[in-house]
C-alpha cells in the first residue's frame, strides 16, 4: 500500500509529558472516523529537539511543523491536511505560507548549512566516481585550465575564508604570500593532528570526503608553485589514514594527481606523516619540525611557513577544514561564499558539539549562528531537565560563555570578545552538575602532559597552576591563589614560545572571571555545589535519621555519634568522605552534599 | 583504469551523475545508506550492514535495493545512523540502529512503505550542489 | 641600514640585526638567560619578552630580527612582571643548593635572580628527580639543576653534530640525555666539553679532580710535578679579571709551585716534541711511503674519539703520534726521572688543560702507561686551577713572574700557538718544510692557517712538490673534508689533502670545554692573538731549535721515530661503537 502522507507525532520525553499520547491516539481515530488509515501513516518518532515548542506535529511530505498541539487539534490536521490537502495554519510554526523548498528551522540539520561536509553521509568515501559527481574535482579543473596562479588566489582572497584551524587567518593572504615567496622549491600541509579533547571535525571530514582535502591540496600547489604535499595526520585515526590512502591510489590511477595532471603537464604528489601521539604537533612549527624529522617543539615565528616553512623552503600549511572550503569556493565562487557568514568572518564552521546536550554530534553552521540556536534548537537543550551553565569553546584554549552572552552571533571577532576562542571547533556544553575547578583542572592537566616542555613558562606554568587548582578542588586553597594563578596566567600568555602556552591558562582565566564566586566557595566554604570535587563532599544526616545506629557501625572513622533511636551526627572534622554511610543507610537519611 | 585527460574526466562526471539521477527518478531502486565514520563503526554499523545485506538476501531483494556506505553524518549521539531512501517517500534518517532495527526497517519501511517507530531521527540535509 | 627605536631612542644597525642586538647598541640590557652570543638563538626560556609600541602582544627579542620603524619598548611595568613570574616559575623548578654548587658566583640564573631582586619564590617549590650521569671521566650531567635553555642539545647536534645528546620525554618530564638515557660513557660522546662551557647553570661540568689533587700534594712523599698546556695561558686570567688573550705563562708557574707543585714544566715543550715525532712521520709518509696519506693529526683526544667511533676507515690515517699531554707525561716518568734519580712512583703528574676530554685520553688504552705507571695521573680545567688558586688564598695578580724548570719547561714559537686552531699545521710545516728543503719557510708566518674559517686550505710549494693541507676546527665543519677524502680514494685519485688539522672546538684548544665560560668569537679571537704574540716574542719559533728537544733526542731517544720513540711517543687507535 502506498501512504500519500505521513505524520509524525514527537513521543519524546518532553512531548510524552504534555500528552502526545493523546494527539496519537486522537489521530489514530480520527483518521479511522475520516476513512483514511490507508492513505496516512501516523507514527510515534523519537524526540525532534525543539522541546520548548511541544508537543510537535509533523506532516510530510509538505514538511508542516506544528507547534503546541493538543489532542483537540487532532480532527482538524485528519480532516483539513489529510482529507482535503490544507495544511492548518494556526498549528504552524511558522505562520506564514511557505513552499516545500524552504525549509524549517528546527531539525538537527535544517539550520545547518553543509559546505565542508557535503559530501560526508552522501558518498560513499571510497568511490572518486562519487565525488566526481557531486562537482568534485571541477574547482581543480578550472585551477589547471582556466586560471592563473594569481587568479586562484584573487578567488580565495576574495571569498575572505579564514583559517579554521584556530587563528582564523586570512587563507587567501598566506598563499599570496606562499605564491611570492623566493624558493627553489616549496610545500603544501595539511594539518590533521586534530588534539584539542572533544574535537573530531578533520576526521569525519577525512574519513567521509578525503578527496576534497587532495583535490584542495592540488589546487594550492598550482597556485604557489608548489609539487609536493604532505598530510600529517594523528596516528590514532586509523580510519582517516585508510580511507586518505585509498582515495589517493584512486587519484593517482585515474591521473588526478602524481605527474601530469589531467594533462596539464602540472606535477602535484602526496605523502602521508603520521603523527605519534604529541598534541603540540599540531602546532605549525612544531608539525613542520616533526615532518622534517626533528623533535615537535615549535620555533619562534617569524620567520612565517610562507616564508620559511619545512627545510626552510615556502611552505602554506592549512586545516583540514579550512581545505574542504577550497573546492567549494572554486566552484560555485567567491561571491557565493561571501553572502554567507558575517562580516568578520564568511562562510560556515564545523563544531563538534558534545556534552550535556541531547543531539551531541558535528554541526555546520553558517558564521553568525548564535550559541543559543547551536546548542538549544540543533543541540535540542540540556540532557535530563537541568540547568545550563556555560558552553566551552576551543578546547583546552577556549574559555567558557554563559548565559547572558547566549545570543552572541558567533564569529572569530565575537568570540574573542567574549573571552573565548573560535578554536578548532569544539564546544562542550557544560550544565549545573559541572564544576568549573574540576574542568579548569581537567584542561590544565591536558596541558601539562602535552607541553613540549621548551619554554619555561609553559613547561612549569602548567604544572603550578594545575597544582593549585588541585589544592582547591581539595579544600586547600587560599584567597591568594586566584591572584597566583592569575599572575602565572599572564605571564604565560605574554610569555610562551606558541599558543599551546599562551592559550592554556584560558579556561582557568575565563571561569575565575565568570564564576569567581563558584571558586572562593571551593576556598572558603570548602564546598563544591556541583558535587563533582570528590574532597569537598558532606555528608549530613537529615530528620529522616530514626537512630539505628548501623552508619555509626560501619563508619571506618568511627565519627558518626547519637543516642540510639534518636537523630545521630557526623562529625564532619573527622569524616574521610567515603560513603560507607551513605551507601549503608535504608532509609535515606544522609545527604550527600 | 587510465590516467584521464579533462574530456575523460568531465565525461565521467556525467556519466556518473546520470548514473545516479537514473537512480533516484527511476523509482525502481530504494538506497540504505550507513553511516560508517569511526563513530558509526565503534557503535557497531558494521554489523548493521551485515544485517541489512542478510536480509535483504533473505528476501530475495537484493536486486531493487543498493546499500552503500557513507561517511559520518554527524548525530554521533545517535549511531549507528541509516538513511533510507525509497522513491515516493520522504528520505528518512534513523538512529540506534542495530540489527533487530535493521531487520524492521526491511520489513516495515522498504516492504509496507511504513516508517518505523522512535526511530526517527531527521530528514537528511540539504544537499548543498541543489541550492 | 634600518631604523629602529628602543625606548624612544632612535638607533640605526644592519638588516638580520636583532633586537636583544639592536638594544645594546642603545646601551639597554634586555635581561635573557637561555640567549647565548655563540650560538643560534632557541627561543625557550621566555626572559627577554619586550612588546612593540602601542601593542599588547610581547615577542622575544632575541630572535626576532628589526624591520624599519620599529618600536620597541624594553621595559615597562607589565613587561617587568611577566619576566619576574618567569624567572619565579624557573626557580620554583630548580634546586635551591647555590652555596654548594659549582657554579656559584659564576651562574647565569643566579647573576639573574640577583639583578631581579626577588625576594621570594610564591609557587610550590618542586624538583622532578632525574637521573644523574657521572659515567664517563670527563663531564658529568647534574640532571636536577638543568633548566631546559637548549644550548647542549644545540652545541652537540648543530655546533659539533656529534648527536650524543637529544631531548627525550615531554614537558616537564623532558630529559637531555644521549638515546634511550644510556650513559654518556655508552653513547657517541667524545668528551669535548662544549655542552659543559655553554651551559649557564650548574647541570653540566667537568668531573672534578681537584680533591684528588688536593690531596697528593699534601702528601710529603710525594713529587708534584705540573704541565701547562699552550691554551691556559691565554685564558686563566680572565678567572682574576685580566682580558682574554693576556697571557699570563709567567704567573701561571708561580701559583703552581706556590699551590705545592715542586716542579713546573710546560706541554708547549712537549708541543715542540709532537712535531718533532709528527713531522718525521709526515716526511715519511709523504715522501717514503711510509703509511697512509692523508695523514691526520691526532692532538686533540675528541677528535680521536670521534674517528675511533665515526671514521673506521680511516684509522690507519690518524697519525700515531701521542699528543703533547701523554708525550709530555710519559717524558716525565722515563727520562726526566731517570735523570733527577726520582722515583716514578713517587710522581704525581698533572696537566693543567683547557679541555674536558684530556682525562679521558690519559686513560684511554694501555699506551698512557708506557712509563709502567699512568703516565699522566690527574687533569684539571683551567676552571678547576682557577678554583684551586683561590682555595690556596693566592692573589693571582700579585704574583710574580718565575721561569719553569729545566728541561722539559723552555719552548718554541711553533709549541706555544698549538692552542690555536691552524697551529699545529703552522708548527708542523715550519719544521717540516726545513727538513725536507734544508730552508727556512719563507715567511715563518703561515697565515694561511690562521683564523676561524670553518675550512682553512692551502698548497704549500716543497721543492717542486705541491703539498695540500686543511685545517678543521669544531668537530661539526668535519664530515664535508672526511667525505672529500673518502670519495677521492673510492675514485682512486690523488687525495684532497695531505696533511690535515682536526681541532674538536671552535677557534682550538683556545675555547676547549675547560676554559673560563663565555667563549664567543670575539674572545676566541683575543685569545689566538694572544698566543700568535707569544709566539712572536719567541726567541726560537720553530719546533726543531728547541735546545732541550734536541738534548732530550741525543740523550734519550736517539732520534724521531725510533724504536724508544714508538714506545713511549706514541699510540694505536682501535674501532668503537657509537653506543655499547
Amino acid at each position: 500500500m502506498a501512504y500519500t502522507h505521513y505524520i509524525l507525532v514527537c513521543g519524546g520525553t518532553g512531548c510524552e509529558s504534555s500528552n502526545a499520547d493523546g494527539i496519537y491516539n486522537n489521530l489514530l481515530a480520527e483518521a479511522k472516523a475520516a476513512g483514511v488509515t490507508d492513505k496516512v501513516q501516523i507514527v510515534k518518532t523519537g524526540c525532534f529537539g525543539f522541546c520548548e515548542k511541544g508537543p510537535i506535529v509533523k506532516v510530510l511530505p509538505e514538511d508542516s511543523f506544528y507547534v503546541e498541539v493538543k489532542p483537540e487539534d487532532a480532527k482538524e490536521i485528519i480532516n483539513e491536511q489529510i482529507v482535503k490537502g490544507r495544511e492548518v495554519t494556526r498549528l504552524l510554526y511558522n505562520k506564514e505560507k511557505r513552499s516545500i523548498e524552504d525549509v524549517e528551522e528546527i531539525e538537527f540539520y535544517q539550520k545547518q548549512l553543509r559546505i565542508v561536509l557535503r559530501n560526508c553521509g552522501v558518498i560513499n568515501p571510497e568511490s572518486i566516481e562519487e565525488y566526481i559527481a557531486r562537482d568534485g574535482y571541477l574547482a581543480l579543473e578550472r585551477s589547471l585550465y582556466e586560471l592563473t596562479p594569481q587568479q586562484i588566489i584573487d578567488e580565495v582572497k576574495a571569498s575572505g575564508l579564514r583559517g579554521r584551524g584556530g587563528a582564523g587567518f586570512p587563507t587567501g593572504m598566506k598563499w599570496e604570500a606562499g605564491l611570492k615567496a623566493q624558493g627553489d622549491v616549496k610545500y603544501v600541509v595539511c594539518n590533521a593532528d586534530e588534539g584539542d579533547p572533544g574535537a573530531y571535525m578533520d576526521r569525519s571530514t577525512i574519513e567521509g570526503d578525503p578527496h576534497s582535502v587532495i583535490e584542495a591540496m592540488t589546487i594550492c600547489g598550482k597556485a604557489i608553485g608548489a609539487h609536493l604535499g604532505f598530510v600529517y595526520i594523528r596516528a590514532e585515526y586509523p580510519l582517516a589514514v585508510d580511507r586518505l590512502k585509498i582515495a589517493m591510489n584512486q587519484a593517482r590511477e585515474y591521473g588526478l594527481l602524481g605527474k601530469n595532471i589531467l594533462g596539464s603537464g602540472f606535477d602535484f604528489d602526496i605523502e602521508i606523516r603520521l603523527g605519534a601521539g604529541a598534541f603540540v604537533c599540531g602546532e605549525e612549527t612544531a608539525l613542520l619540525r616533526s615532518i622534517e624529522g626533528k623533535r615537535g617543539m615549535p620555533t619562534p615565528k617569524p620567520p612565517f611557513p610562507a616564508q620559511s616553512g619545512l627545510w626552510g623552503k615556502p611552505t602554506i600549511i592549512n586545516n583540514v577544514e579550512t581545505w574542504a572550503n577550497i573546492p567549494v569556493i572554486l566552484t560555485k565562487g567567491p561571491e557565493w561564499f561571501t553572502k554567507i557568514g558575517t562580516a568578520d568572518s564568511k562562510g560556515t564552521k564545523v563544531f563538534a558539539l558534545t556534552g550535556k546536550v541531547k543531539n551531541s554530534g558535528l554541526v555546520e553552521v553558517p558564521m553568525g549562528t548564535t550559541l543559543r540556536e547551536i546548542v538549544f534548537e540543533i543541540g535540542g537543550g540540556i540532557k535530563n531537565g537541568k540547568k545550563f551553565k556555560g558552553v566551552q569553546t576551543g578546547g583546552p584554549s577556549g574559555g567558557i560563555i554563559t548565559e547572558e552572552a547566549l545570543d552572541t552571533p558567533i564569529d572569530f571577532g565575537a568570540l574573542t570578545r567574549l573571552g573565548s576562542m573560535m578554536g578548532s571547533g569544539g564546544m562542550i556544553v557544560m550544565d549545573e552538575d559541572d564544576c568549573v575547578v574540576d574542568v579548569s583542572k581537567f584542561y590544565m592537566e591536558f596541558c601539562v602532559d602535552e607541553s613540549c616542555g621548551k619554554c619555561s613558562p609553559c613547561r612549569i606554568g602548567t604544572r603550578q597552576i594545575h597544582a593549585i587548582l588541585d589544592k582547591i578542588s581539595k579544600g586547600k586553597g587560599t584567597m591568594d591563589d586566584l591572584e597566583k594563578m592569575k599572575e602565572i596566567g599572564f605571564a604565560m600568555q605574554k610569555s610562551s614560545l606558541c599558543a599551546l602556552g599562551q592559550s592554556a591558562p584560558n579556561p582557568t582565566l575565563s571561569t575565575i572571571k565568570k564564576f569567581e564566586k563558584e571558586y572562593i566557595e571551593h576556598i572558603v566554604d570548602h564546598k563544591c555545589a556541583a558535587g563533582k570535587c570528590k574532597h569537598l563532599l558532606q555528608f549530613i544526616i537529615n530528620d529522616k535519621c530514626i537512630g539505628c545506629g548501623a552508619c555509626a557501625r560501619k563508619c571506618p572513622a568511627t565519627c558518626i555519634s547519637g543516642e540510639k533511636k534518636s537523630k545521630h551526627v557526623i562529625d564532619q572534622t573527622k569524616c574521610l568522605k567515603c560513603g560507607e554511610c551513605f551507601n549503608t543507610c535504608k532509609f535515606g537519611a544522609i545527604d550527600k552534599k | 583504469m587510465a590516467k584521464m585527460s579533462l574530456e575523460d574526466l568531465r565525461k565521467m562526471r556525467e556519466a556518473t551523475q546520470q548514473q545516479i539521477k537514473k537512480r533516484e527518478t527511476d523509482g525502481k531502486t530504494a538506497q540504505i545508506i550507513v553511516g560508517m565514520g569511526t563513530c558509526g563503526i565503534a557503535a557497531g554499523a558494521k554489523a548493521t550492514l551485515d544485517a541489512f545485506v542478510k536480509e535483504l538476501d533473505e528476501k530475495g531483494m537484493g536486486g531493487e535495493v543498493v546499500i552503500r556506505q557513507t561517511g559520518c553524518m554527524g548525530l554521533c549521539n545517535n549511531e549507528p545512523t541509516v538513511e533510507v531512501v525509497v522513491p515516493g517517500m520522504p528520505s528518512i534518517i534513523y538512529g540506534g540502529v542495530n540489527a533487530a532495527v535493521a531487520k524492521g526497517i526491511v520489513e516495515k519501511h522498504l516492504m509496507k512503505k511504513e516508517l518505523l517507530n522512535d526511530r526517527i531521527i531527521d530528514r537528511p540535509a540539504v544537499d548543498l550542489l541543489k541550492k | 641600514m634600518i631604523n629602529v627605536k628602543i625606548n624612544g631612542k632612535a638607533v640605526q644597525v644592519p638588516e638580520g640585526t636583532t633586537i636583544l642586538a639592536a638594544a645594546k647598541q642603545a646601551n639597554v640590557k634586555i635581561p635573557s638567560l637561555c640567549y647565548n652570543a655563540d650560538l643560534p638563538a632557541w627561543a625557550s626560556c621566555g626572559i627577554c619578552i619586550v612588546r612593540l609600541e602601542g601593542t599588547a602582544r610581547m615577542i622575544r627579542a632575541c630572535c626576532t630580527k628589526v624591520t624599519e620603524g620599529m618600536s620597541v619598548i624594553t621595559h615597562d611595568p607589565e613587561i617587568v612582571k611577566a619576566r619576574r613570574t618567569v624567572l619565579e616559575l624557573i626557580l620554583s623548578n630548580h634546586p635551591q643548593e647555590c652555596l654548594t654548587c659549582t657554579r656559584n658566583n659564576q651562574c647565569e640564573l643566579q647573576s639573574l635572580a640577583a639583578d631581579f631582586g626577588l625576594r621570594q619564590i610564591r609557587f610550590e617549590h618542586f624538583i622532578i628527580d632525574r637521573p644523574v650521569d657521572n659515567s664517563n671521566d670527563a663531564i658529568v650531567f647534574d640532571r636536577n639543576k638543568c633548566i631546559n635553555c637548549g644550548r647542549c642539545v644545540e652545541v652537540c647536534q648543530e655546533m659539533q653534530k656529534v648527536n650524543a645528546i637529544e631531548y627525550q620525554g615531554r614537558g616537564g618530564k623532558t630529559v637531555i640525555g644521549p638515546a634511550a638515557l644510556a650513559d654518556l660513557a655508552d653513547s657517541p660522546c667524545v668528551r669535548c666539553g662544549q655542552c659543559a662551557l655553554h651551559c649557564p647553570v650548574g647541570a653540566i661540568y667537568e668531573n672534578h679532580s681537584t680533591r684528588k689533587v688536593w690531596d697528593k700534594l699534601a702528601d710529603g712523599s710525594i713529587v708534584g710535578v705540573a704541565q701547562i698546556a699552550p691554551a691556559v695561558r691565554v685564558a686563566l686570567g680572565e678567572e682574576f679579571g685580566l682580558e682574554p688573550g693576556v697571557i699570563s705563562t709567567k704567573k701561571i708557574y708561580a701559583a703552581l709551585r706556590r699551590i705545592g707543585f715542586k716542579y713546573v714544566f710546560d706541554t708547549n715543550f712537549s708541543a715542540d716534541l709532537t712535531i718533532m715525532e709528527e713531522g718525521t712521520e709526515l716526511i715519511g709518509r709523504l715522501l717514503k711511503g711510509k703509511g697512509e696519506i692523508p695523514l691526520f693529526t691526532s692532538c686533540c683526544p675528541a677528535w680521536v674519539d670521534y674517528a675511533e667511533k665515526n671514521c673506521h676507515d680511516l684509522l690507519p690515517n690518524v697519525s700515531t703520534a701521542k699528543s703533547p699531554q701523554q708525550m709530555m707525561g710519559a717524558m716525565i716518568k722515563t727520562y726526566w726521572a731517570q735523570k733527577t734519580g726520582i722515583e716514578p712512583s713517587k710522581i704525581f703528574s698533572v696537566s693543567i688543560m683547557p679541555c674536558t676530554a684530556k682525562k679521558y685520553e690519559r686513560k684511554r688504552n694501555d699506551d698512557m702507561r708506557s712509563s709502567g705507571f699512568d703516565d699522566v695521573d690527574s687533569v684539571l680545567t683551567t676552571r678547576e686551577l682557577a678554583r684551586f688558586i683561590k682555595q690556596a688564598g693566592i692573589d693571582f695578580n700579585d704574583l710574580p713572574e718565575e721561569e719553569a724548570d729545566n728541561p722539559l719547561g723552555p719552548y718554541t714559537g711553533a709549541g706555544t700557538i698549538f692552542g690555536a686552531t691552524g697551529g699545529v699545521m703552522e708548527a708542523a710545516l715550519r719544521t717540516a718544510y726545513a727538513v725536507i728543503t734544508g730552508k727556512e719557510l719563507g715567511d715563518i708566518n703561515f697565515t694561511p692557517a690562521r683564523g676561524l674559517k670553518d675550512v682553512k686550505e692551502a698548497k704549500v710549494d716543497v721543492n717542486g712538490t705541491e703539498v695540500r693541507i686543511a685545517v678543521v676546527h669544531q668537530l661539526g665543519n668535519v664530515e664535508p673534508v672526511i667525505e672529500a677524502v673518502r670519495a677521492a680514494k673510492a675514485a682512486k685519485k690523488e687525495p684532497p689533502y695531505h696533511f690535515i688539522e682536526v681541532m674538536a672546538c671552535r677557534g682550538g684548544c683556545i675555547a676547549g670545554g675547560g676554559q673560563p665560560y663565555g667563549a664567543t668569537d670575539e674572545v676566541r679571537a683575543k685569545r689566538i692573538a694572544g698566543l700568535y704574540t707569544d709566539d712572536a716574542k719567541s726567541e726560537i719559533r720553530v719546533s726543531h731549535k728547541n735546545p732541550y728537544v734536541q738534548a732530550l733526542y741525543t740523550e734519550y731517544l736517539k732520534e724521531p721515530n725510533s724504536e724508544k720513540a714508538h714506545h713511549l711517543l706514541h699510540t694505536h687507535y682501535v674501532e668503537r661503537p657509537l653506543y655499547k
